[in-house]
């Protein structure tokens, strides 16, 4: 399996002090699902954000290390941030949909590249809605504000919307902590049908569901990578104790 | 004596209530009568000749056209100077700036901008515009001054409105490979614009009842012709109102009153327009 | 495309950075041009005389006394009535009032704060001050107490909506707390809710002052106009003089550049100092809570 993306020596603290990583080395091979677990503060969300490079929004200070994305530094100033993100696609804990139609919120991103063309949008809300598994329910009313969706669709969308833009890898922070099992199914599903052409980096919101999902998992403890592994065999016989410890809820 | 002290606090309540209840009245009630004196005594005033006529006999008789035109310019002319500079630096501080020293002291410039006397902006307006700079007394000077004694207004309730807008919304678009620029432009702006025109309107009604900024700048006691230059002087209802009612002897009452009530219609219309804007925006929102 | 994008981007980011800095720009341009036209009264009167109880510039007598306590009384008696008025309505309108009755008060308060100046001076002056005049068996209207009443209602508005601001940002749970407590909603409003806004509400008040203090067509047309000190309690019934309106009426008399022009742009830059003073107090206050707040929270 080829490695879409080598994070190398990757350390980073906040300003505010909250959350941080240490060291960090790992590697996400291409068209598989990785899964970062682990409990909260362990900077699983800190390394998503470093991948498309929203802790630029942060007060951060102090970051070292390389996260290579097909063999080049995206961490590196002189690095194309916008068409990183591009590339790079994040759907976040809680739903959040822009104030616009259906529509409106997949055509963004395009939009923002340049792209004008009717037709290319037409077909890039149609083909995304269709690979997170919305069309069938919202095709008709496309115009329609997305706030009135509910809060499982809205996250499919969000889902959709990120793909809109034909991205590589698709990072997802606990994308279900606020869905029910259904709607969670439905997502889980669709990222098993993506990961066939997208690399697939998932934050779960909880052990049993980094069970189900994973290819490959990598076990986070306050801020440090524990343990790494391909999924089936880390869940059933980890070689941590700590991992096992939190697998099987000893501490969480 | 135990169940005394129940009924005390209760009845403590009961009067506290009502006497908070009374004042709150008496504050609200004489808003609303000032306003229904005035129509009744300006009503009879308004004519279409009042409307649109020139003040003859010294201002005695005739219309007020005249300052309600220059109202209308002197309103439009600190529109063109305030607001966008006004909606560009509550950008500035909504969506660029940092918690640093110089962001503080901008804050309490503004703060103090809001504070300073409105006849001390008369003083330099005078000084700055109509003197140093020579534009003389002139609907140019006297709306320059305006405009800078709106801005603090225009800027905090533009930056309270852009303030508001969901956080994350600007995450979203980031992340979807936007500049900070074209997410300010095509989100936070335009969910924030209902709020910064409420906040526009509000700003500039005060601007165009004000009196004591233009008395130096730009107003004049009584002119044959409309202005046609930003160079002219002006006649303005608040100022108007203010000479005719204090200065010109044997003033007939009812013009005096239909003067305040023209003037009274202009800044309340604002005041219902924004009103409207507002409740219409809080209704339509997507978050 | 995406070059011209840049570039576009990057002059409007100068731009609104640019429009930033703009307040501190106009601040300070004020007080320069202020101050360039009022220093010279220095050269051209002794700096003591300025503290004489004579304003009377035609003689050349410049005491800015009178005018300073006329400002004061003023005042003093807008916040008499702007103060109990305008906290008990922001109080009733946060605290008490049901949520009709809210939706009704908040705009004509509001209605209230976009009054013209010169209008509230114009009524005062026909019916406020006739009235005092008859009711208060006084020799005229035009006094002080008209100018506190009416100053006290423009004050009214500023001090409702920050200090019911204030009182709106206390977190529910305070409230509910107190009553788990059995305390009754009068109870809670007065030891725990206002207490937790007070700094809001000192600002409100602040604020609030500070807007009487630079009132100008309204002093200017019922206050009457005479530059009398005034100390004692009996001037709140007689007429007095303020800074402002001082200001206001005799600019347009005077001739450019004169001791009396300078000696008004004076009076002007003491206006200009008190109320950065209000201001700078009123911020530091609101600092300081906020400051005392995280120590708290953290």
């Amino acid at each position: 399996m080829v490695d879409k993306i080598i994070i190398e020596n990757l350390s980073l603290q906040y300003a505010d002090g909250t959350e941080s990583l240490r060291g960090i080395n790992l590697s996400v091979p291409e068209k598989a699902v990785t899964v970062l677990f682990g409990p909260a503060g362990g900077g699983k969300s800190t390394l998503l954000r470093c991948i498309n490079r929203l802790n630029d929004l942060t007060e951060v200070r102090a970051s070292s290390g390389r996260v290579l994305i097909d063999g080049k530094n995206i961490l590196d100033p002189e690095a194309d941030v916008i068409a990183l993100r591009r590339k790079v696609g994040m759907v976040f804990a809680r739903p959040v949909v822009l104030p616009l139609s259906i529509r409106g919120n997949l055509t963004y991103g395009l939009e923002l590249a340049g792209e004008k063309r009717r037709s290319k949008l037409d077909e890039a809300v149609e083909r995304s809605l269709k690979l997170a598994a919305l069309w069938d329910e919202v095709k008709d009313r496309l115009d329609d504000p997305a706030i009135a969706l509910s809060g499982g669709q809205q996250q499919r969308l969000c889902l959709a919307r990120s793909l809109a833009l034909q991205p590589d890898i698709i990072l997802l922070d606990e994308p279900t902590s606020g869905l029910d099992p259904i709607s969670t199914g439905k997502v889980e599903a669709a990222l098993q049908e993506l990961k066939k052409e997208y690399t697939i980096i998932l934050v779960p919101h909880s052990v049993q569901q980094a069970g189900r999902t994973s290819d490959y998992a990598a076990f986070f403890l306050q801020g440090e990578l524990i343990e790494y592994g391909e999924g089936r065999s880390l869940f059933t016989a980890p070689k941590e104790k700590r991992t096992e410890d939190y697998i099987t809820g000893r501490f969480g | 004596m135990k169940g005394a002290l129940p009924i005390n606090r209760h009845a403590a309540q009961r009067v506290g209530f009502t006497a908070i209840t009374l004042m709150a009245i008496a504050t609200v009630l004489p808003i609303v009568a000032v306003v229904i004196y005035i129509l009744i005594q300006g009503l009879p005033a308004i004519s279409l000749e009042f409307l649109t006529g020139f003040p003859h006999d010294g201002m005695r008789a005739g219309g007020i056209l005249p300052a309600i035109i220059g109202t209308i310019y002197l309103t439009v002319g600190t529109a063109i100077f305030s607001v966008p500079l006004g909606i560009a630096a509550a950008i500035y501080l909504s969506e660029y700036a940092g918690d640093t020293p110089l962001t503080r002291t901008i804050r309490i410039a503004i703060i103090n901008l809001a504070g300073i006397p409105s006849v001390v902006y008369g003083l330099f307006g005078l000084g700055l515009f109509v003197l140093f700079l020579n534009f003389g007394t002139s609907i140019l000077a006297a709306s320059l001054t305006l405009s800078i004694m709106t801005l603090p207004v225009i800027i905090s309730t533009a930056e309270e409105s852009l303030r508001s807008v969901p956080q994350a919304f600007r995450t979203v678009s980031i992340s979807l490979g936007a500049t900070r620029w074209q997410t300010i432009r095509r989100i936070v702006l335009k969910e924030a614009l209902p709020g910064i025109l409420t906040g526009v309107i509000l700003g500039l009604e005060r601007a165009a009842g004000e009196t004591a900024p233009i008395l130096f700048t730009g107003a004049a006691f009584f002119l044959p012709r409309l202005p046609h230059t930003p160079f002219d002087a002006t006649m303005a209802l608040p100022y108007h109102l203010f000479v005719i009612s204090t200065q010109v002897p044997e003033m007939p009452i009812q013009i005096q009153y239909g003067t305040a009530l023209v003037l009274l219609v202009f800044v309340l219309t604002m005041n219902l327009i924004a009103t409207v804007i507002r409740s219409r925006a809080r209704a339509r929102r997507q978050w | 495309m995406e070059k011209s994008l840049n570039w576009r981007e990057f002059v409007i980011t100068r731009l609104i950075k640019a429009s930033g800095y703009s307040a501190i720009l106009f601040v300070a341009l004020i007080f320069f041009f202020l101050v360039r036209e009022g220093i010279p009264t220095f050269k051209e009167v002794e700096a003591s005389s300025l503290l004489n109880v004579r304003w009377y510039p035609i003689e050349g007598h410049f005491g800015i006394l009178p005018l300073i306590t006329g400002s004061l009384i003023v005042t003093l008696g807008a916040g008499l009535v702007a103060v109990p008025f305008g906290i008990g309505t922001a109080v009733y309108i946060s605290e008490i009032a049901p949520r009709w009755m809210r939706e009704i008060l908040k705009p004509l308060v509001e209605l209230l704060g976009g009054l013209p100046s010169v209008v509230l001076g114009f009524l005062g002056f026909l019916v406020l001050s006739p009235f005092l005049r008859a009711f208060l068996d006084l020799p005229t209207g035009l006094t002080a107490l008209a100018g506190s009443l009416l100053l006290g209602g423009i004050a009214v508005p500023t001090v409702v909506s920050v200090a019911e601001d204030a009182l709106d940002a206390v977190p529910r749970a305070y409230r509910e707390g107190a009553w788990a407590l059995g305390a009754t909603r009068w109870q809670t409003i007065w030891r725990v809710t206002f207490p937790a806004a007070r700094s809001g509400v000192l600002t409100a008040v602040m604020l609030g002052v500070g807007r009487a203090i630079g009132e100008t067509m309204t002093v200017m047309m019922v206050t009457g106009n005479a530059p009398v000190l005034a100390v004692k309690l009996g001037s709140l019934f007689s007429p007095v003089r303020t800074m402002t309106a001082t200001i206001a009426a005799e600019m347009g008399e005077v001739a450019n550049g004169s001791t009396h022009y300078h000696v008004l742009f004076f009076i002007g830059m003491v206006l200009f100092l008190i109320s950065l003073g209000v201001n700078i107090a009123a911020s530091s206050v609101v600092f300081r809570a906020k400051k005392r707040a995280e120590r708290i929270l953290s």
